[in-house]
């Protein structure tokens, strides 16, 4: 056995923006073993839905991650609003999948962007996060805000997209569809791309769903599981298939979010098209009471809401599982046997997202 | 504006922040804004670092990373807080982990304020950190530092 080492990755490591720590333990250049630590954005947001109403608290559950704030926002009001037996507005319901959508691309434009980044392709960076710009400033025009929307309220939707503005992101998505055209093949069939992915930190089907692995990391194992098919807010209305692939490495994983983005811009679309005239929001009356688990499908996967009120305007609990926090097992996985240079780029491909995990 | 006659080279950190201002600083970055053309490089090395850029309300996890970077930069430095929960601990204030603003634990020279701070905001935090720092270095050189 060569002599081990222990390598520590983070907390401040140029790759990612937030702070995570790993150690690594290395045997010459490969890793045998990584032990991740975390706690570095630990807020406790959870524990201030006692000192905030739970209409007030939905701008605490946005910003719990200002990636993904519109999923949140949007899992806590239907959780609260499944407890309190409201029954939202159908116009409310799409113009929710419609910002949730717009989160995803976003989303995963920002992710494509890093990966190129992460193996030092830098015009590639520069690409998404310029075509990630026509998305946020779509945001700027529909909600008022580039990261944190805010447009989620118990009840239904603050904001509501006149025919016009809904034009407008319709021309957006068209637009961003044809200028993704190259970014896309550039990530699928360049060579320097191809020799960086392929082929690297390769997670099998068992070993996903062994280690709970969701959202684009579990169905790039080749696993069909996307809590949109379970038909919350207007998705039953709407056409979604997961998108699996089979392979399981860097490759597939990057390919099942580019395939995703093309699913989004459809969705957006076909949202567009279907979405019924009338209110976007009901009143509120009483305080919930009772308790409810909502799922829904981040960008990054499956992300668990659990709701519990007592009757007063102040919740018992809230409580968030994230998909960053399954995703760590099979990371700490396909580590285990990896080049120390890839560690950057394996650690990314799950699409981490701290300050979720944390809260 | 003054002119600038150095080329300043950022350090991010994130402590305990939601991400919102984050992406937004890296955005900076990126075609649209580019502040690569005032000279700018975003480092990910303390010791080459003029401006150190600090997101979020410090909790206790974090307060000896910040303080560790911040005593590993060279002088003069600039420390600029990006966002609300930098400046005071915004909407994060009242959590059992959050110490309140970045000024609790280092000093502080410019706030930006926003929830998340826009770019337009944090390029020109950036640019009054500039000439702070202008001054941080004739102040050294006067006093034969």
């Amino acid at each position: 056995m060569a002599k081990r080492s222990i390598v520590p990755f983070g907390p401040q490591h140029p790759v990612l923006p937030e702070p995570v720590h790993l150690d690594l333990v290395l045997e010459d250049e490969t890793v045998v073993g990584a032990i991740p630590s975390i706690g570095y954005i630990h807020r406790g947001l959870e524990k201030l839905v006692e000192k905030r109403d739970f209409k007030q608290y939905v701008y605490i559950a946005e910003r719990v991650c200002g990636i993904c704030s519109c999923g949140h926002g949007m899992g806590y009001c239907e959780s609260v609003e499944k407890v309190m037996g409201i029954e939202v507005p159908r116009r409310a319901e799409y113009l929710r999948t419609i910002w949730m959508e717009m989160s995803r691309v976003h989303s995963h434009l920002l992710w494509l962007g890093l990966l190129a980044d992460a193996m030092g392709f830098e015009s590639l960076f520069m690409e998404s996060w310029r075509l990630r710009e026509k998305i946020l400033d779509m945001f700027d025009k529909t909600a008022g805000g580039r990261i944190i929307l805010s447009v989620n309220c118990v009840g239904g939707v603050l904001k509501d997209m006149d025919g016009g503005m809904l034009q407008g992101v319709l021309h957006a998505v068209e637009d961003l569809e044809k200028e993704m055209k190259p970014v896309i093949d550039t990530f699928l069939e360049d060579y320097t791309v191809q020799s960086r992915l392929k082929g690297t930190g390769i997670l099998s089907r068992e070993n996903a769903i062994a280690m709970g692995a969701v959202g684009p990391t579990l169905r790039a194992s080749g696993e069909a599981y996307d809590i949109r098919m379970l038909g919350y807010a207007a998705y039953k209305d709407l056409s979604v298939e997961p998108i699996t692939e089979k392979d399981g490495d860097c490759y597939a994983r990057c390919e099942v979010r580019l395939r995703e983005l093309l699913q989004s811009f459809a969705l957006i679309c076909e949202a567009i098209q279907k979405i019924p005239e009338g209110p976007i929001a009901v009143p509120v009356k009483g305080n919930p009471k009772g308790e409810y688990f909502m799922r829904i499908e981040q960008p990054r996967g499956e992300a668990i809401y659990y709701v519990k009120g007592n009757g007063t305007k102040y919740l018992d609990r809230f409580r968030l599982r994230t998909p960053t926090t399954s995703n760590i097992p099979p990371m700490v996985e396909m580590l285990k046997g990896c080049q120390l240079a890839d560690v950057p780029l394996l650690i990314l491909t799950i699409d981490p997202c701290v300050s979720c995990t944390e809260r | 504006m003054k002119k600038i006659s150095k080329s300043p080279w950022l350090l991010h950190y994130d402590a305990s922040s939601c991400n919102g201002c984050d992406i937004e600083v890296l955005d900076c970055l990126t075609p649209k804004y580019d502040i690569e053309r005032f000279g700018i490089i975003n480092t990910g090395d303390p010791f080459q670092a003029d401006i150190l850029l600090i997101t979020g309300g410090v909790n206790s996890q974090t307060e000896p990373v910040v303080k560790q970077l911040y005593h590993q930069m060279p002088n003069p430095k600039v420390v600029v807080a990006v966002g609300i929960c930098a400046c005071t601990g915004g909407v994060f204030k009242e959590c059992y982990n959050i110490r309140g603003g970045i000024d609790t634990v280092i000093p502080v020279d410019v706030y930006v304020p926003g929830c998340a701070a826009r770019p337009e905001a944090i390029i020109d935090g950036v640019v009054k950190a500039l000439a702070v720092l202008d001054e941080k270095r004739a102040a050294m050189k006067q006093s034969g530092g």
